[in-house]
């Protein structure tokens, strides 16, 4: 339930920084200005994509993987949530890169990337908690 | 099994009006007035300033070119802009003697330095750059410390006959940050630490000058003709 809320979360996340880079927001709610700096930067396209496009793909894709492993037939270890791991796993990678950009290249850090990145870790945390062996409840054994 | 099926059925509950808040806030923000904002600091990318050297006014022989470097919020550059400039167009500029290049130089301290000069590189893509120019110095007062300056300078791109929407999407897109930021780079470069500072053959002359200093600094730059 957790890894819905959560992929939700960064869903309009991705939507808001989106709605900025196409015009349909003019400001970004972010007080130092080093948001618009780094979504207006070059680095905010990866292979001639929008990041924040990629991210309510991404987004969308972890969500709707997350109400598909809620379900009861897929409860347990099951291809969504195997995927749900190997997706969010690519998405920290991701994020890191995108972090090391923004501290190293931009010289700027917005703070809803940031927000991005820990949902994400956090994600991909749940995501493995998930695949995990399954603790039994006491007396149930 | 049924414990489960009501726990997640409550889940879909939250995760619904989660959504909806969601989508609520989004709409919101979309149909809020757009606030402009220009980012500083940005990387200057070659295309900032390709065949692009400054706002010139005058002919292409003038013997002289005189840069401007200044700041749209800067109250010294608006008693520049209203007081001198006019006299300097007249007795310099429409004589063909200068050519004159104005730079963006927005200083940190002013807040709405960058929205400002931004706006103005969006009424050049309309062909209305030096009447945007002059209204942002006319009407400073107006927006100079305001939190809705970029309202004011939509107002006077409506006063000047501009397409808004291709306004409002050039302004959204802060396309022209690189540019103001390469304008800034030079000045730095140079030695500009104030505006208005001028750039008159070679030297460069802080504070405001009156229209008759101008003048005779021009004449002085300018080599005797030979008979």
């Amino acid at each position: 339930m957790g890894l819905a809320l959560l992929s939700l979360a960064g869903l309009f996340i991705s939507i808001y920084l989106y709605l900025f880079k196409i015009g349909k927001i003019g400001t970004l709610a972010c007080g130092t200005g080093a948001c618009e700096q780094v979504q207006l930067s070059p680095q905010s396209r990866f292979l001639g994509v929008e990041v924040a496009l990629i991210g309510v793909l991404g987004y969308a894709v972890l969500f709707g993987l997350a109400l598909l492993a809620l379900q009861p037939r897929f409860a347990g270890p099951s291809w969504p949530a195997r995927l749900l791991v190997v997706l969010s796993g690519g998405a920290v990678l991701f994020s890191a890169y995108l972090t090391a950009l923004e501290l190293f290249v931009i010289h700027a850090i917005c703070r809803y990337c940031v927000v991005s990145a820990v949902l994400i870790v956090v994600i991909f945390l749940l995501a493995l908690r998930e695949l995990g062996p399954r603790r039994e409840a006491p007396g149930l054994a | 099994m049924a414990a489960a099926a009501t726990g997640l059925k409550r889940f879909y509950l939250v995760l619904g009006v989660v959504a909806l808040v969601g989508i609520a806030a989004l709409v919101y923000l979309v149909r809020q007035p757009k606030g402009v904002s220009i980012p500083a600091n940005v990387t200057v990318l070659a295309a900032d300033t390709a065949g692009f050297r400054g706002y010139l006014l005058g002919s292409d022989s003038a013997v002289l070119e005189v840069s401007e470097y200044a700041d749209y919020e800067c109250p010294a550059c608006q008693n520049f802009e209203t007081i001198q400039f006019p006299a300097v167009r007249d007795q310099l500029i429409a004589t063909g003697k200068v050519r004159w290049r104005y730079r963006d130089f927005p200083l940190e301290m002013h807040p709405n330095a960058r929205v400002a000069a931004h706006a103005a590189a969006c009424a050049e893509e309309q062909g209305k750059y030096w009447e945007l120019h002059a209204g942002l110095y006319e009407r400073q007062g107006e927006w100079a410390l305001s939190r809705k300056a970029s309202g004011k300078f939509r107002e006077l791109a409506d006063a000047l006959g501009m397409d808004r929407k291709r306004f409002d999407d050039c302004m959204s897109s802060a396309k022209y940050a690189g540019r103001i930021q390469a304008s800034l780079e030079e000045g730095i470069r140079l030695g500009v630490g104030s505006t208005p500072t001028f750039l008159i053959g070679g030297r460069l002359f802080p504070g405001v000058l009156t229209s008759d200093s101008l003048r005779m600094m021009v004449e002085q730059a300018i080599p005797p003709r030979t008979p």
